[in-house]
């Protein structure tokens, strides 16, 4: 080999191992990088249910409650195919409303209902202006739908 | 093949002059493109139906993020490319790469905790993306700092150069976090494959901010790069004559 041969295997090896280890490294702790668990993983067991942890999903719309002149509230978080009832007593962000993303911090109760002492909305990937959501939102039956099409409506 | 204007660039003083020239044909536009992109961004794009005028920061915080990135895969290849050819102009320019990109970094962090405030709740959490991100700026300190604190110019370089392709690894975790993991940060909105999920007027002030963000970039890069070849050169016959 010459010596530039041997440098660029040097180059290569070097970008070969770390990412190998890296790759190894964030497969062992798979689990710990998930910033939450949606409610099929709470279903399947695979959220501590012990402690205490992050649970994601959409708000389900029509399940939020709101104690009249108190900052105690309920809804259910959904991911479309299991549903967890959560309570939180506090003040939500902004972006916090029916079917939006929402991470929630807490514990899970013995009947299965979330307690959540932290909520955070998760904002998707969607931006459009008001009157495209408007009319998007018509042909969707009055919802805004999970992955709209921002640009099937025609601007003027 | 004649590869004579291939190996030209490992002549400092060639590429001295060079970027000196290239320099304004770089300037000029990212300056242009810049005021331009931020007319159209804070002025002439629609607000979003549910943040509003908030969305706005999405101008300086995504160009950011992607240069951040970017910068870091350029100084990364001239890094190699100069470890494997033995090439001073190559490390030259990964020199110059590495604060500008940090600084890149920092401004993409800093623009995303201002937003998260209001539209998360909060101003940071550890989640994959942003911890990714954080990463990233840390690699560009180690790498200034690995070069600082090294006297003689091309140990250093090797040094360097070495922790730089390390750091490639954190390139594809930044990028894919958002699909590999849950993540608080929403998935990419332009920067795939499929449709971008926001529609031409607020799109293309995003294009041109990231196209102005580039260049502006590439001429800092070619100025940085200038006085790296001065430092590096400083006892070259070349550069009195080039200087007289």
């Amino acid at each position: 080999m010459t010596p530039r041969q041997r440098r660029v295997t040097l180059v290569v090896g070097i970008l070969v191992g770390v990412s190998a280890a890296v790759a190894l490294a964030v497969r062992a702790m798979n689990e710990n990088v998930m910033f939450f668990f949606d409610p099929t993983q709470v279903a399947s067991g695979e959220a501590p249910i012990d402690k205490r942890f992050r649970l994601g999903g959409m708000v389900r719309p029509g399940t939020v409650v709101r104690e009249p002149g108190a900052l105690e509230m309920s809804f259910v978080v959904t991911d479309f195919q299991k549903d967890v009832p959560v309570k939180y007593s506090g003040i939500v962000p902004d972006l916090f409303r029916e079917n939006q993303g929402v991470v929630a911090h807490g514990r899970l109760g013995a009947d299965g209902t979330f307690v959540a002492d932290e909520i955070l909305a998760k904002h998707d990937e969607n931006y459009m202006p008001p009157e495209v959501a408007r009319a998007i939102k018509e042909k969707h039956g009055g919802v805004m739908p999970v992955n709209p099409d921002v640009r099937s409506v025609p601007r003027t | 093949m004649d590869w004579t204007w291939f190996h030209k660039f490992g002549s400092p003083p060639h590429v001295y002059r060079l970027a000196g020239l290239l320099t304004p044909w770089f300037a000029w536009p990212a300056a242009l493109l810049i005021l331009g992109a931020l007319y159209g961004g804070l002025v002439l794009a629609p607000p979003d139906y549910q943040q509003g005028d908030g969305f706005r920061i999405i101008y300086v915080h995504a160009p950011s993020a992607w240069l951040a990135v970017m910068i870091y895969a350029v100084m990364a290849t001239a890094a190699g490319v100069g470890l494997i050819w033995r090439m001073k102009v190559a490390h030259a320019v990964a020199a110059s790469c590495a604060g500008v990109g940090a600084w890149f970094t920092v401004v993409s962090l800093l623009t995303g905790m201002l937003w998260g405030k209001p539209m998360w709740g909060t101003y940071w959490v550890w989640d994959p993306r942003l911890t990714a991100q954080l990463i990233l700026f840390f690699l560009y300190l180690g790498y200034m700092g690995l070069r600082a604190s090294i006297d003689d110019t091309s140990r250093a370089d090797r040094a360097s150069a070495v922790l730089a392709l390390v750091g490639v690894v954190n390139l594809p975790i930044i990028r894919y976090s958002v699909e590999w993991w849950n993540s608080i940060h929403q998935a990419p909105s332009v920067m795939k494959m499929d449709r971008p999920s926001m529609p031409f007027d607020m799109l293309a002030p995003l294009l041109a901010m990231l196209l102005g963000f580039t260049l502006y970039f590439g001429a800092v890069l070619l100025i940085r790069l200038r006085a790296e070849i001065l430092r590096r050169e400083r006892n070259a016959s070349w550069i009195r004559e080039e200087l007289t």
